[in-house]
C-alpha cells in the first residue's frame, strides 16, 4: 500500500503545467489510492493536524530527551530543595544596550528559623548565564553516539553528573533539588513508550481474538464476547491495584515497567478486539469479499489482500485513541504508588511527588508534569479523531 | 440429466435458520429456495424472475456455490462432456468450476473492492489462478477493458473514479477474465439508469455472441427479461411456478401468478394500455418461514378451488413441450398474456 502510494505520488506529483493543471488535479484524484485520499481528508481536519504535530514533537522529545533536558533525571542539589522556577531572560541589559545573552536570576536563600524552612527569593541582582548548545553532562544519543551537547543549560557543569552546582530550574525543583523540567522530559520517554508498547501488545491480543471472533462467529464469537464483557465490567482501578500488588517487589525497575505494561494491555485489548470484530462482521457480508472468494482466493489471501486493507485505517485510528488511555492508566497507577517506582521517571511518578497538600501549597510547580499529560492526551485524542474521520475515504 | 442441458438443477433446497430466544436457538427456517428444478442449455439465456424475496438471488448463489445448498443436485456438464454434481463439493474441489461459472453482481458499488485499481480488480482472477502475471496480465486486462467498452488507459484508476455503468462494465470484465462458459447475472442491470441499462444489455448480448456464453439472467424487470432471455423461469416463494420460452410465456402464460405478473408490466403504447386490465393480487407475499399449505399461491389466486389447491402441492410438470407449470388447472385455465411489442413492431 505504501509503495502504491509512493508510486501514485511519483506518477502524478510532477510539476503541473499551468494550462492543464485542472485535468492533472483530476487525474490525481482518479488514480489516488486509499492512503492518499485519507491524507487529503485528514489534512482538512485542522485540530487533528495540530494534534498530529504535537504528537510528533512529543515523540521527538522521547528520542532526544538527553539533548533537550538540561540535567540528568537524577541530578540533585541538596541546597535547592523546592526551589521555585527561575524565569528565563533572553536579553541582557548591558552598557552597550540590549544584547542576546540568556540568563536566569540566582536565588538568595534564607533559613526561616521559626519554621526551620529554607526560603528562596529570586535574586534580581545575581545573574546565572545560560548557554544554548552547551557542553554538559555526557550521554549516549539514541543509545549509540557519545555526546555531551544540551539544547540549554548553565555555563558550568559539575564533574559529578548527579550534582547540580549552578541552579537553573526553569520549572522549579522538587524535594531533592532535582530539575522538574528535566524530569518531565525524561518522564515523557517512559510514559509515551509505555503507551506505545502497551497499545502494541493489546493490539496483538485484540487483533487475534477480535479477528477470530468476527471471522468464525458462532460459539467462538459468543465466548470471546462474554469474556470481554466480564473484563470490562470489573472496576479497573481495584483490578490494577490487585494485579500490581502481585508484582514481586524485588523486580528491577525495567521488569516492573514491562509488568505494568502487560497488566495494562491485558485489560486494554478488549476495546480493540471489539473494533476488529465489528469490521470483520461488516466486511464478511460485503459483495467484494464474496467476489474475491469466487475468484479463487484462499481464505488467507482474502483476509490479507481484501479485508485487512479495508479496516487497517480504522485500526490505526483506534490505536491512536487507545494510547492516551494507556498513558492515563499508567499515570493513575503510578500516582497511587502501584505502578512504576523511582528511580524510573514517568509522569505518574512525578505527579506522585505532588500528592500531599503541603507539597502542592509550597511547590505548585510539581503539578507541571500534569500539564504535559493533558497536552499529550488531548493531542493524541484530536489526532485519533481526525484519523477516524478520514479512515473511510469512500464513505458515501 | 437432460442430454441437451449444460446445467440442470434438481430439487434445489436452501433453508436459512432463524434464531430466537435467549439462547439463540433455531426456532424455524426461512425456506428461501424450496425445491427448484430448472435447466439451462448451452448458448441460451435463461431468465429467472419473481418478486423481491422469492429466492432468485439465493438460487443463483447456490448454483455458483456461494452457499452450500441443503438438498438437491446441481449437475454441470463440462466442455469435455463429463457431468459433475456441484452441490456436495468443497471449496477446494470447486475451484476449477468457479473459473467456468462466473457471477456478475447487482450492485456495482459494493462488489468492487474500493482499495484496488482496475488493473488489479480485473486481473485478480488471472493472478490468483496463475494464468498471467506482470506485463502479460496488463495486456490481458487492457484487452478485456477494451472489449467491455472502457479505455485501457484507465486501468490504474480506482473504482471511485467511475460511474455506475462503467463500474458494471468493470464487473463484467472481471467475470469474463477467466473465459467462463456460464455467467450468472444477478440483477446485473437493476441498479443502473435506464439509458445505461440498455447499453449494458446490448454489451451482454454482444459478448454472448462473441464468446458463446450461456447466461442465467436473474431479474425482476420483465421488460428486460423479455428483451434478453430465450426462456424464462418464474419463481414464487422459493418454488418455480412456470418455465417456458419467452415468447410463449409472455403470450400464453399457464400459471395464474405469471398472468398477474405480466399484467403489471407497464405498457408504453397508450392504445394498448387502455385495453389492458391489471390483475391486482390481494394479500401479501407469504412469509417463506411459514408458507401456506398446498399450492403456495392459493390464498392470492383468483382461480383457486378452495379444496385441492389448499391441500395438494402441485408439482412442476410439462404441459406442452418445453412448457413447465406448477398448477393443478394449467390446462383448464385460459389465461391472458401480453401482446409482445416485438411482434407488433
Amino acid at each position: 500500500m505504501l509503495n502504491d502510494r509512493k508510486q501514485v505520488e511519483r506518477e502524478a506529483g510532477g510539476p503541473a503545467v499551468p494550462n492543464n493543471s485542472r485535468s492533472t488535479e483530476e487525474a490525481r484524484v482518479l488514480v489516488a489510492s486509499q492512503w492518499l485520499l485519507m491524507w487529503r481528508k485528514f489534512r482538512k481536519h485542522r485540530l487533528a493536524m495540530v494534534g498530529g504535530t504535537i504528537t510528533i514533537v512529543v515523540y521527538l522529545v522521547v528520542l532526544f530527551a538527553e539533548f533537550l533536558a538540561p540535567f540528568p533525571s537524577n541530578a540533585f542539589s541538596s541546597q535547592h530543595t523546592y526551589a521555585p522556577p527561575q524565569p528565563l531572560h533572553l536579553f541582557d541589559r548591558t552598557a552597550e544596550g540590549l544584547r542576546f545573552s540568556p540568563y536566569v536570576n540566582g536565588y538568595s536563600i534564607t533559613i526561616n528559623q521559626a519554621a526551620l524552612k529554607r526560603e528562596f527569593v529570586v535574586d534580581k541582582a545575581s545573574k546565572v548565564p545560560v548557554r544554548l548548545f552547551v557542553h554538559g553532562t555526557p550521554y549516549k544519543l539514541l543509545g549509540l553516539f557519545d555526546a555531551d551537547l544540551h539544547l540549554i543549560g548553565p555555563s558550568v557543569y559539575d564533574e559529578d553528573p548527579t550534582r547540580i552546582i549552578i541552579p537553573m530550574y526553569l520549572l522549579g525543583a522538587d524535594r531533592l533539588g532535582r530539575d522538574v523540567l528535566s524530569r518531565t522530559i525524561y518522564g515523557t520517554r517512559i510514559s509515551m513508550t509505555l503507551g506505545l508498547v502497551g497499545v502494541a501488545l493489546s493490539f496483538v491480543i485484540g487483533l487475534t481474538l477480535g479477528g477470530v471472533s468476527g471471522f468464525y462467529g458462532g460459539w467462538v464469537d459468543n465466548t470471546i464476547q462474554r469474556v470481554i464483557e466480564l473484563l470490562r465490567s470489573i472496576p479497573t482501578i481495584p483490578l490494577w491495584m490487585g494485579l500490581a500488588a502481585a508484582l514481586p517487589s524485588d523486580w528491577t525497575p525495567l521488569q516492573v515497567f514491562l509488568g505494568i505494561t502487560i497488566l495494562l494491555s491485558l485489560i486494554g485489548w478488549t476495546g480493540l478486539a471489539r473494533v476488529v470484530r465489528g469490521r470483520f462482521l461488516a466486511l464478511r457480508t460485503e459483495d467484494f469479499i464474496l467476489s474475491a472468494r469466487l475468484d479463487g482466493n484462499s481464505t488467507a489471501r482474502t483476509i490479507r489482500v481484501h479485508m485487512i486493507p479495508a479496516f487497517a485505517s480504522h485500526i490505526i485510528a483506534s490505536l491512536t485513541l487507545a494510547i492516551p488511555s494507556m498513558i492515563l492508566s499508567e499515570t493513575a497507577l503510578s500516582f497511587l504508588g502501584l505502578g512504576l517506582r523511582p528511580p524510573i521517571v514517568s509522569w505518574g511518578v512525578l505527579l506522585k511527588e505532588a500528592q500531599n497538600i503541603r507539597a502542592v501549597a509550597t511547590a505548585p510547580w510539581l503539578l507541571l508534569p500534569g500539564i504535559a499529560v493533558i497536552i499529550t492526551v488531548l493531542a493524541l485524542n484530536f489526532l485519533g479523531d481526525g484519523l477516524r474521520d478520514a479512515a473511510d475515504p469512500y464513505g458515501r | 440429466m437432460r442430454s441437451d442441458a449444460m446445467l440442470e438443477v434438481q430439487n434445489l433446497k436452501m433453508h436459512f435458520p432463524v434464531y430466537g430466544g435467549f439462547f439463540r436457538r433455531v426456532v424455524g427456517h426461512v425456506k428461501a429456495v424450496d425445491g427448484v428444478n430448472l435447466f439451462i442449455c448451452p448458448g441460451e439465456t435463461l431468465g429467472l424472475v419473481g418478486e423481491s424475496g422469492c429466492g432468485k438471488t439465493t438460487t443463483g448463489r447456490c448454483i455458483i456455490r456461494a452457499y452450500k445448498p441443503l438438498d438437491g443436485q446441481i449437475l454441470y456438464r463440462r466442455a469435455d462432456g463429463s457431468v459433475v454434481d456441484l452441490a456436495p463439493l468443497d471449496d477446494q474441489s470447486l475451484r476449477p468450476y468457479h473459473r467456468e461459472i462466473r457471477l456478475i453482481f447487482q450492485d456495482p458499488y459494493s462488489s468492487l473492492n474500493p482499495r484496488m485499481p482496475v488493473v488489479d480488480l480485473v486481473g485478480e482472477p488471472l493472478k490468483v489462478n496463475k494464468i498471467a502475471t506482470g506485463k502479460e496480465l496488463e495486456d490481458r486486462v487492457a484487452e478485456l477493458l477494451r472489449r467491455v467498452g472502457l479505455r485501457p488507459e484507465y486501468m490504474k484508476r480506482y473504482p471511485h473514479a467511475f460511474s455506475g455503468g462503467e463500474r458494471q462494465r468493470i464487473g463484467i470484465a472481471r467475470a469474463l477474465s477467466l473465459n467462463p462458459r456460464l455467467v450468472i447475472c444477478d440483477e446485473a442491470v437493476s441498479a443502473l439508469d435506464v439509458s445505461v441499462r440498455a447499453q449494458i444489455l446490448n454489451l451482454l448480448e454482444d459478448l454472448q455472441a462473441e464468446f458463446n456464453l450461456t447466461y442465467l439472467f436473474i431479474a425482476h424487470d420483465l421488460s428486460v427479461v423479455e428483451y434478453i432471455c430465450d426462456r424464462v423461469a418464474v419463481m414464487y416463494v422459493g418454488k418455480l411456478v412456470e418455465l417456458a420460452s419467452t415468447d410463449e410465456l409472455f403470450a400464453q402464460p399457464q400459471h395464474p401468478y405469471t398472468e398477474a405478473l405480466l399484467s403489471a408490466v407497464p405498457q408504453p403504447d397508450p392504445l394498448i394500455r387502455d385495453q389492458k386490465q391489471r390483475i391486482v393480487l390481494g394479500g401479501e407475499v407469504p412469509d417463506p418461514a411459514n408458507p401456506p399449505s398446498g399450492c403456495y399461491f392459493h390464498p392470492r389466486c383468483r382461480y383457486s378451488d378452495g379444496a385441492r389447491c389448499m391441500n395438494e402441492t402441485p408439482a412442476l410438470r410439462e404441459t406442452t413441450p418445453l412448457h413447465f407449470v406448477a398448477c393443478h388447472y394449467a390446462e383448464k385455465l385460459s389465461l391472458r398474456g401480453v401482446i409482445a411489442p416485438r411482434i407488433l413492431a
